[in-house]
């Protein structure tokens, strides 16, 4: 009964698709978002302040938030915020720390634990958000306080417990002799391995086709068949478990503590914003949101070597994120 | 047919009722009531029938004196359509730079105030700006501007800073007569903020603003003037919470506002009393049903012993539940 | 019926007033006067240029030609609220009322009575409770009623006291009784007498016939931006208004309707359809090549049978049958899996999502159909192929979609459909908002469609188009079939069936 895709009526009349590949790649890096190119002069800031600064240093600790912001893109394109990512971080090391306490052959079964711990907070989000019709970031700040509270009460605020070798092993240790760079630390490799599936995810697959229409038109990619209820529920789903390996990772260089993953959502929604995702959602691509957060991450570096009081990294985020947002608006709104 | 006055007082009483329900206000009351209730029967039978000890009701109380404060701010904000998040560290602001400027000298107590005000009402000026006028949305504007504070405070106070002089604790301690002075400072927040709402025109195109703007623009009001003015005033609630929480301890600290979760618990009473976040409806009595509830939920907490964190648990539920509810609530009307 | 107050004084006259968007003209050198004390209706389809007319009246639209004099004086808006100071108020279809407000609190919307900053409660109240007595005699609103609480009726009750408050001498109700039940109906009649013995001049649109004899004094057709003519209501009857109305200078062009061998088989049927207050009773087939066209006036459930077939408001009860086969379609999503398109009315907000691609909105229903994790559609698609069958023309493939024409736009939600295969179209007023040269191009694509075995089910308020499109026509009122019309209907048919007025009524 299906109709065959008809024979074509005229002549396609597309010409500048047609393009050469020179032009397409001029295309391409005029389409390419301004953070790279901030990115590079941070970096090319802070070689000039310091030439023997360990660059390698701020992509291994940029990784957690690099990783982190990749997430919380996919929420942010479906439309929503997800407050709960940094709660859900301080959760993934402290109660890894507590159910490990040092064996290193319980490590399989603790990030198993883990990622279901995941799945299960972003369907929680997700059921919130979609199905009881709770703002979104109302639903995940909610969430934020609820992990954050549990994992005081069953922690007394102090967590016991450490975590085992072959668990720190991917946010602290690194692949030696690796040509060029001499040692490669495993949290780059985390992220490389990672920002590919993410890329894959958002911007080809199905799935990540679905929370642009989500995002961009929710009525629009309801009346095309798209489920936008589970749509989003899946993004959420995304974003916490970004936040398990952002959290494994951290594990490895950060302390045990209680406050390990405090102002990781705020970090993570900024980091994505100035890598040029609009909080109304449909806008934002990946690799942009990683260069966001290792953007953020250059940026402390910068003013620490330039000297200034690491308090003032709050401050400076603040402006970023304003400038950010008001520079993303202003050219929505001219874009016509 | 409508003048009350000319009615017999069985009527206007009947009359008065129906109002009253049809305000919308009324469910808040009885979620009051039966918390209360519940709540004071698990206090009496936990404690076999003594109550809380006067030390954890006076700090309950305290507490949500300074929550009261600052949620009729956040009601404003909140009717307008908008939202402030950076009012936990404006308290902080407020608390430290205070008594930092009073350092103990009662002659610059009113020196202290007056500069809280004025950053206050910058700060306010400036969340208004930023979201009429940059058009970005409040959430991160407000966002935002608590990191500017918080690294502005992290960099000028590691610790408690100067102090409040004794006089100036009368804020927090004194008697007016027989009425703790605390409930005097919140009584004069709510009343203002209550005749605003319902007497003053500001207050009339705060509701039209929310309702819609489109609406308030074909009526020729400046919309951008009334939100840039709720934010104004929602910032000096916030810096009076500052000031009495000083007061209080005698000191202000960099961690006093964030670590109280201002922010989030004002914006929680407030959508507790039943203002909707889209904006538009809600108002002063609602709000402060908001702050009794999360009273009443401390104090059976406390004297429950409940631990601390577990608490927080508890809250995050009712924030979301509660908000549940009133979108649930919504969304039946409109079919 | 009324008193013919015609001769009251001139109190608004428009002359030569002329319109274009984009280069489109949609009102080009209109008269139209007001005279104090008269009920001047406006009649026209849609399209005509009523609406735009009256944006010009109300200040909301600047004109591009003609001039506006009001008791003699040249006037002109430059924001909604100029022309209410001059006096001109406008109620539109859509309320302009804050729900969670009172009454009186809306009626003085920034310009509330006040002592200081402090507003003036009780003036307030007393202010409004003197304007509701003279437009609410039996006092069933009171100026302290949040407007939540009232009837629709109510609420117009409410708009109309707004614009006795601003003095106004001039008031525009625009299909003031889409909503309302005839009794209510009439008391509105009652209230535009009270306005009118007032000395108000009142312009009353409508499409509705019989309600025009009812209330006004005088009625001026509009067609295709131009005017017809303006006549006193007792000069004319019924079928001279509706010929005024629809008849046509230009012949449009259509393609061929399709011929007896070109119809298939049953495509899609529905049986004893219903939705609670919405749809009654509805029964209807059609078959593969064919070209099913939906008529009715606005509100007469036309809309809402698009929904229903399409799983958005779906059926209560009844059966849909989709190739003989029942099927259930409760959301969008079982739709799109059966083969079923629709095309809404609204391709901005319901079509499209602007902010992305051509491309990805081409394949937007696509998606929705592959596996989640998986970047392959479920059948290759061609976009080049989809683009080349609808005759796009675009810059390119990946441009944003928010950037090309209505036309194109319409030609990109039809592409989508396309890939997914589906058999059954809907469209839902599918040239509005299109200008006329590409109009043509999308009736060609729907009838090709229709000769490559498709089912069409085509909702229009467009007379020429549902007539020159549809090779059988069902009319609609109050939310169930009227009844069917072979292609050679005419316009008059069409109109009588969907008002229920007869041609013969007196005037």
């Amino acid at each position: 009964m299906t109709l065959e895709t008809p024979a074509p009526i005229d002549r396609v009349s597309m010409g500048p698709s047609e393009a050469s590949l020179g032009v397409r790649a001029l295309r391409t890096v005029r389409s390419t978002p301004p953070i790279f190119l901030i990115l590079l002069a941070l970096l090319l800031a802070i070689y000039s302040q310091a030439p023997t600064y360990n660059f390698v240093s701020i992509f291994k600790n940029g990784a957690a938030l690099a990783i982190l912001a990749a997430g919380e893109l996919f929420v942010i394109v479906s439309g929503e915020f997800d407050l709960s990512v940094g709660s859900l971080i301080t959760v993934v090391v402290t109660m890894s720390a507590t159910i490990a306490n040092g064996d290193p052959s319980s490590t399989p079964m603790v990030f198993a634990v883990m990622i279901v711990l995941g799945v299960v907070v972003g369907v929680v989000n997700g059921f919130i958000v979609t199905r009881l019709h709770v703002p979104s970031f109302v639903a995940t700040l909610g969430m934020m306080l609820i992990l954050v509270g549990a994992v005081n009460y069953i922690t007394g605020g102090t967590p016991l417990g450490n975590l085992p070798a072959n668990f720190r092993m991917f946010g602290r240790d690194a692949i030696n002799n690796f040509p060029v760079l001499g040692t490669l630390p495993n949290s780059i490799v985390v992220l490389f391995v990672t920002g590919l599936l993410l890329y894959w995810l958002l911007q080809r697959s199905n799935f990540g086709k679905r929370i642009y229409a989500v995002g961009g038109n929710s009525r629009a990619a309801d009346l095309a068949g798209i489920d936008v209820a589970g749509t989003k529920t899946l993004a959420f789903v995304v974003s916490a478990l970004s936040a398990v390996v952002a959290g494994i990772l951290l594990g490895g260089y950060a302390g045990v503590s209680v406050n390990v993953g405090n102002g990781y959502e705020f970090q993570a929604i900024s980091a994505a914003v100035i890598g040029g995702a609009a909080l109304t959602g449909g806008r934002g691509t990946v690799a942009a949101a990683i260069a966001g957060g290792l953007t953020m991450q250059a940026l402390f570096a910068l003013l620490n070597v330039l000297g200034y009081p690491p308090e003032l990294r709050d401050t400076v985020e603040g402006v970023i994120v304003i400038g950010a947002v008001a520079y993303g608006s202003y050219q929505l709104r001219n874009a016509k | 047919m409508t003048d009350l006055t000319s009615l017999q007082p069985k009527t206007r009483l009947v009359l008065i009722g129906r109002k009253i329900l049809r305000a919308g206000s009324a469910p808040i009351f009885v979620v009051l009531g039966v918390i209360y209730l519940l709540a004071s029967i698990v206090v009496s039978v936990a404690n076999e029938g003594t109550l809380l000890s006067i030390d954890a009701l006076e700090s309950v109380l305290s507490r949500s004196v300074g929550l009261g404060i600052v949620a009729m701010g956040q009601t404003c904000v909140l009717i307008v359509g908008s939202i402030d998040l950076s009012v936990s560290y404006l308290i902080s602001v407020s608390a430290t730079y205070s008594s930092a400027i009073m350092n103990d000298d009662p002659n610059k107590m009113a020196l202290g105030v007056v500069v809280v005000l004025a950053i206050g009402a910058l700060v306010g000026l400036a969340n208004g700006l930023v979201i009429t006028k940059l058009r970005v949305n409040p959430f991160v504007a407000t966002l935002g501007m608590s990191f500017i504070l918080s690294g502005v405070l992290n960099a000028s106070f590691q610790d408690y800073s100067g102090a409040v002089p004794d006089q100036f604790q009368y804020l927090a301690y004194g008697y007016f007569g027989p009425i703790l002075v605390p409930f005097i400072l919140l009584g004069g927040v709510v009343a203002a903020v209550w005749i605003l709402l319902r007497y003053t025109t500001m207050g009339h195109h705060m509701y039209a603003v929310g309702g819609s703007e489109e609406v308030a623009r074909l009526s020729g009001i400046k919309s951008h003037r009334v939100i840039i003015a709720a934010h104004v005033i929602c910032a000096l609630t916030a810096v009076v919470t500052g000031l009495y929480l000083a007061a209080r301890i005698k000191s202000g600290a960099p961690w006093i506002g964030p670590d109280g979760n201002y922010s989030l618990e004002s914006i929680a009473a407030v959508v507790l009393g039943g203002t909707a976040l889209s904006g538009g409806r809600g108002g002063v009595w609602g709000t402060l049903a908001g702050v009794m509830i999360l009273f009443v939920l401390d104090t059976s907490f406390n004297s429950l012993q409940v631990d601390e964190f577990l608490q927080n648990v508890a809250r995050g539920v009712i924030i979301i539940g509660a908000v549940a509810v009133y979108t649930y609530r919504i969304n039946k009307r409109r079919r | 019926m009324t008193q013919p107050a015609t001769d009251g004084p001139l109190l608004l006259q428009m002359s030569g007033i002329g319109k274009s968007f984009f280069g489109v003209p949609v009102l080009s050198d209109v008269d139209f006067e007001l005279r104090a004390g008269e009920v001047h209706a406006v009649l026209g389809e849609n399209g005509a240029g009523k609406s735009t007319l009256m944006k010009i009246l109300s200040g909301a639209y600047r004109p591009d030609a003609g001039t506006i004099t009001l008791e003699g004086q040249p006037v002109t808006f430059r924001h909604p609220r100029d022309a209410q100071i001059k006096g001109i108020s406008i109620i539109y279809q859509e309320f302009n009322l804050l729900p969670e407000r009172t009454v009186a609190q809306n009626i003085f919307l920034g310009r509330e009575p006040r002592r200081g900053p402090i507003v003036d409660r009780r003036a307030m109240d007393s202010a409004t409770g003197r304007l509701l007595a003279q437009v609410d005699p039996s006092g069933t609103i009171a100026p302290d009623d949040l407007v939540a609480h009232l009837s629709v009726a109510q609420q117009q009750t409410v708009e109309i006291a707004k614009a006795l408050s601003f003095d106004s001498r001039i008031l525009v109700m625009d299909e003031p009784t889409a909503s309302l039940s005839p009794h209510e109906v009439e008391a509105l009649f009652g209230q535009v007498r009270v306005l009118q013995k007032k000395g108000m001049g009142i312009v009353y649109i409508s499409h509705r016939l019989r309600e025009i004899y009812e209330v006004a004094d005088r009625v001026t057709v509009l067609r295709d931006g131009r005017k017809v003519a303006t006549v006193g209501v007792t000069e004319t009857n019924m079928s001279d208004l509706v010929r005024m109305m629809v008849g046509r200078d230009l012949e449009d062009y259509f393609p061929p309707h399709a011929t007896s061998e070109e119809l298939g088989e049953v495509m899609m049927a529905v049986r004893d359809g219903n939705v609670t207050r919405r749809l009654h009773d509805i029964n209807f087939e059609v078959r593969a090549g064919e070209i099913l066209g939906i008529g009715g006036l606005a509100g007469s459930g036309r809309s809402g049978l698009a929904e229903a077939l399409f799983g958005v408001a779906p059926f209560d009860s009844g059966a849909i049958e989709l190739g003989g086969e029942r099927v259930h379609i409760r959301s969008p999503r079982q739709a799109v899996r059966r083969g079923v398109a629709f095309l809404t009315e609204d391709r901005k907000a319901e079509g499209l999502v602007l902010s992305l691609s051509i491309r990805n909105n081409m394949l937007l229903a696509m998606r929705s159909m592959g596996r989640l994790l998986d970047s392959r559609l479920p059948h290759p698609v061609s976009v080049r192929e989809l683009a080349a069958n609808v005759d796009l023309r675009a810059t390119s493939i990946d441009q944003e979609v928010r950037f090309v024409s209505g036309g194109n736009q319409q030609k990109v939600v039809l592409a989508k459909w396309l890939a997914t295969r589906s058999r059954v179209f809907i469209f839902d007023e599918p040239t509005r908002g299109i200008d006329v040269g590409a109009k043509a191009g999308i009736h060609d694509l729907m009838r090709s469609l229709a000769r490559r075995g498709a089912a069409i089910v085509m909702i229009s308020s467009e007379l020429p188009e549902l007539l020159g499109m549809s090779d059988r026509i069902l009319v609609m009122r109050n939310g169930s079939i009227q009844g069917e019309l072979p292609s050679g209907a005419t316009e008059d048919d069409v109109m009588f069936m969907a008002t229920g007025e007869k041609a013969s009524v007196p005037a």
